[in-house]
């Protein structure tokens, strides 16, 4: 295996290529679940492990796809297997590690529609990546996710104590503020490895 | 044929999935207090917060769990409290029911700064102002509401005199007002007690009767006159002791500002506070 491959796509997932500041992937949970920080760390990590987990299992699902010349049923496929998957590990959870349960929350079930690890999964097929890479690209996009997440929340919560004008307060300074967060992360767009 | 493989595959696919899942929920599951899901419906399920837990949800777990008596929910009716006490397998006991009740009785008795008060409709915002809002009284219901705003019962209302008054019967003692109040009047006192002594002034006598025409000026009248001992006068204004009071009445003949109220006088009872509040006789 090419350590050097697996640290490109690692940057480019967590830097480069951001899900939420590069590619506007998964906004929903961005803006919505990112007032406090704790509340923006357990998201974060709910989605690493989500993220990781669905590239896993969606690798086999794919090839089964592509072997039947089904590719074109991919999206649903994948959503199929992301949501019984969410499904599952919140089962797992709450009998095995109800500690974490709690900790993840309502985040678990939130992610089940989250456009970032279907547009994780998606992106896998389409790099053609093989099944390490899937993963490594899965947790570090899902790293992206917490960085980006962690940074808007701690902004935000800075935010409560600044008095912008009344029209931006709340929501919208909130979107001012992640779009000059994505124009800082173009900054990242000329970073290459090697 | 390729639909079919593509119906084939999709539906294989879902049927596994779900099969796993079933299976995995009898594997994990895990059994949840069915008395957690009662008592849920029994709570009010306004979150006000006055049981001290995060929400209803956390109240209702606490109660399934022992950390929290039958009767937590200070929201809760007679009846509800029952019920929950009945899922519980408890009796309950007998627990006074007590309300909010506003210390203050001025209004437009009281002496105002301005003619008219045109700043942000807040209590809070009004005492920012320079010399502590705009009452003469520095102890007084500013009327603006905010205690109104933040009665989910909908038992808190300024009345015609424009002070903040509590409605008895729909207040549920979840003491929300109390904590929003920024003069710190509001006070929690049993409901069936009838004698009232709304004001909070602790100014000495002669500026207390300067400011408004219904201020307790300190004089003890009402605590020397008390057979039970049940009222004393501290830092210029009296205070009752409702564990003490038989409700004779006779602090409320007494009393030369006219400020003590019996609310049960002349048979009526407690839900009449209201209009006697405003009905009492205008002293100017």
């Amino acid at each position: 295996m090419d350590m050097t491959r697996l640290l490109s796509i690692s940057l480019g997932a967590i830097l480069v290529n951001n899900f939420i500041l590069v590619q506007f992937l998964g906004i929903c949970p961005f803006m919505g679940v990112s007032k406090k920080m704790d509340t923006a760390v357990g998201m974060g990590f709910a989605v690493i492990f989500v993220m990781g987990l669905a590239s896993a299992l969606c690798y086999p699902v794919n090839l089964l796809l592509v072997k039947l010349d089904l590719e074109y049923m991919q999206t649903v496929a994948f959503i199929l297997v992301i949501a019984s998957l969410v499904q599952f590990v919140e089962m797992f959870l709450k009998k095995s590690m109800p500690s974490l349960y709690e900790a993840l929350g309502v985040y678990l079930p939130l992610i089940t529609t989250n456009c970032a690890v279907l547009g994780a999964v998606l992106l896998n097929v389409q790099e053609n990546y093989n099944f390490i890479e899937s993963v490594v690209y899965g947790i570090t996009g899902g790293v992206g996710f917490l960085l980006a997440i962690v940074l808007f929340a701690s902004i935000r919560e800075r935010l409560q104590f600044s008095e912008p004008p009344k029209a931006f307060r709340g929501f919208p300074i909130a979107l001012v503020t992640a779009g000059l967060m994505a124009l800082s992360f173009m900054g990242f767009s000329g970073l290459k490895v090697w | 044929m390729n639909i079919l493989y593509a119906v084939l595959v999709l539906g294989a696919t879902a049927s596994v999935f779900g099969l796993i899942l079933a299976i995995a929920s009898k594997v994990f599951e895990v059994k949840a207090d069915p008395r957690l899901d009662m008592i849920k419906d029994f709570l009010p399920g306004a979150n006000c917060g006055g049981c001290g837990f995060p929400g209803c949800d956390a109240c209702a777990a606490a109660i399934v769990e022992g950390r929290a008596p039958v009767n937590a929910c200070p929201s809760c009716t007679g009846q509800q409290t029952t019920r929950i006490a009945a899922v519980m397998g408890v009796e309950v006991q007998g627990v006074e029911r007590r309300v909010a009740f506003v210390r203050c009785n001025g209004g437009n008795r009281a002496g105002h700064k301005f003619e008219k008060y045109v700043g942000l409709e807040d209590c809070l915002a009004a005492t920012k102002l320079s010399g502590n809002g705009h009452l003469d009284c520095s102890f007084g219901c500013l009327g603006l509401g905010s205690c109104v705003k933040v009665c989910k019962f909908d038992a808190m209302h300024i009345n015609s005199r424009g002070v903040a008054e509590v409605d008895r019967d729909k207040c549920t003692h979840c003491m929300q007002c109390a904590t929003v109040c920024p003069r710190h009047i509001i006070v929690d006192m049993p409901y069936n007690e009838s004698i009232l002594i709304p004001c909070a002034n602790k100014d000495k006598g002669a500026i207390a009767k300067a400011n408004c025409s219904v201020s307790c000026i300190g004089c003890g009248l009402c605590e020397r006159t008390c057979p039970n001992h049940a009222i004393v006068v501290k830092n210029n204004v009296a205070r009752i002791d409702y564990d003490k009071c038989t409700a004779c009445g006779k602090c409320v003949a007494k009393c030369p500002r006219k400020l003590l109220i019996n609310i049960h006088d002349d048979g009526r009872v407690a839900p009449v506070v209201l209009k006697r509040l405003t009905d009492a006789p205008e002293e100017m």
